[in-house]
């Protein structure tokens, strides 16, 4: 289980302090699929960021008894000075896990080849997705943290990520943030809006999403 | 193993025991992460963590030799250059690899057990490992030459090294973390480096400086350490100046802000 209570995150910002996250309270329990809607630049990677940990907060209290993977996301989580090979053989470190069992695995599933010897920094946006996931799988998560990258893969790479993260780990919990609507709605069992730095429940997909249009709508993006 | 991965549970001692474990484990990624990314795979790869400042102290050594530098005593130039030189590349090189130290492991604090200490601590380590080292391993090939003699009291050496590079780590958190609240800081530094180099005894001992100028730039830790340094080297055959107290007091000091201003990195600031 995750557990965040009153957790707040103030930046400090040329234009005084933000406050991006104001109070959320959320709790993740094993197996759940929360998928999170909102708009760019609201907070969203920051609250999953929170989440994983690797973020202190301002005020709050965040209680984990379950393993969290890193946010796997476009930026950050790899070095773009070392190779593909290189990052997995830190994170499998960091991690306490070996790399010599692991390097065929992320052979096979990145498809990569000879680019796993060459600096993540030149790869497409795709190819760190699938690098990302890839060794977010070597390692045992009981729940894993998804900002967006899912989204960019091409068709082979979600067939893949769909056996992987929903036929073999079917018992994981997931936090998923996208755009994607269809993705969302197909994966996710739980569906929350994030609105003025805080998180809103809703009981049904579409209920999100209305209220998502809806808030678009309102208030065009002015962040 | 996934239990391994689990924060906040356990108690008390286990729960210290476990982090210091963690942090051990990415420390050692962290400085095998650094020797790739600065010496690469290629050409003679991590052996120039050794060549770099190898290659600096003999150049110093060959230019005092030829010109004679004047440097107040009569003491063997070759050994005197080594301690001197060695000793500045120590306490100078830790500062400027903890400058900007977060910014090119930005993307690695995504993982929660990366901590900004941990990139702190991985890059001062292996600065202190590349220093070390060479004084070491040019000390015994000029010994091999028989340019030098060893230290009288290698212990005595050993303990003014492992002073100064207390002091160089302390600087080295105290500057890094500095320098993430102030730009500034890192375009001043190293003039002011500069600055410091003459005064802090690579090239003189204090003992040859008239009595009101000695204690006046023995306000500065680094020359103590050198003169603790140089005392164990050549023991007999010189007068060395220090104040012990003075250098462990300024140290903890020195570790203490460090410390304190390096926590306050990532509190406010937006990692992303």
């Amino acid at each position: 289980m995750i557990r965040l209570e009153n957790v707040t995150k103030v930046y400090d910002s040329n234009a005084g302090p933000r406050t991006i996250l104001n109070g959320v309270s959320l709790t993740v329990s094993p197996g759940e699929r929360l998928g999170i809607l909102g708009r760019n630049g609201a907070g969203k990677s920051t609250l999953v960021r929170v989440i994983s940990g690797a973020e202190p907060l301002t005020s709050g209290h965040i209680e984990r008894t379950m393993s969290v993977s890193w946010p796997l996301a476009f930026a950050g989580g790899f070095h773009g000075r070392l190779t593909g090979a290189d990052n997995l053989r830190f994170i499998c470190r960091i991690y306490g896990a070996d790399y010599r069992d692991k390097i065929d695995f992320v052979k096979e599933f990145t498809e990569l080849g000879s680019y796993l010897n060459e600096p993540v920094q030149i790869y497409s946006s795709g190819m760190r997705a699938r690098l990302a996931f890839a060794i977010s799988m070597t390692i045992d998560f009981d729940c894993y943290l998804i900002d967006e990258v899912m989204a960019v893969g091409d068709e082979s790479f979600r067939e893949k990520c769909q056996y992987e993260l929903f036929e073999k780990r079917k018992d994981k919990a997931m936090v998923m943030v996208s755009h994607s609507r269809r993705y969302l709605e197909k994966t996710c069992s739980r569906f929350l809006l994030f609105r003025n730095g805080n998180t809103e429940e809703y009981e049904t997909f579409d209920q999100a999403y209305h209220e998502y249009k809806a808030m678009l709508q309102d208030s065009p993006a002015s962040t | 193993m996934p239990s391994d991965i689990v924060t906040g549970t356990g108690g008390g001692m286990r729960h210290f025991l476990y982090a210091l474990k963690v942090q051990r484990r990415v420390v050692s990624a962290l400085i095998l992460r650094e020797i790739v990314t600065r010496y690469g795979r290629s050409n003679i790869g991590f052996l120039w963590l050794f060549v770099e400042p190898m290659l600096f102290t003999l150049a110093v050594t060959a230019l005092w030799t030829a010109t004679r530098t004047v440097h107040g005593s009569d003491l063997p130039i070759v050994a005197f250059a080594l301690t001197g030189y060695a000793a500045m590349l120590l306490w100078r090189s830790m500062p400027a690899r903890c400058m900007g130290a977060v910014e090119s492991n930005r993307s690695l604090l995504f993982h929660r057990q990366v901590r900004i200490l941990d990139v702190y601590i991985s890059r001062i380590v292996l600065e202190f490992a590349a220093t070390s080292s060479s004084f070491v391993l040019l000390g015994i090939t000029f010994w091999a030459f028989e340019w030098l003699l060893p230290p009288e009291d290698v212990l005595e050496v050993i303990g003014g090294w492992l002073l100064l590079a207390w002091f160089g780590m302390g600087l080295g958190l105290t500057l890094g973390g500095l320098s993430e609240k102030v730009d500034l800081i890192q375009k001043f530094w190293p003039p002011f480096s500069y600055l410091l180099f003459p005064l802090s005894g690579a090239a003189f001992i204090a003992d040859a400086l008239p009595p009101s100028a000695r204690e006046l730039v023995l306000w500065l830790p680094m020359l103590n350490c050198v003169e603790i340094i140089r005392e164990g080297y050549f023991g007999t055959k010189m007068t060395a100046h220090y104040y012990l107290d003075y250098v462990l007091i300024f140290n903890l000091a020195l570790t203490i802000a460090g410390l304190s201003l390096v926590r306050q990195i990532g509190m406010t600031s937006n990692t992303q």
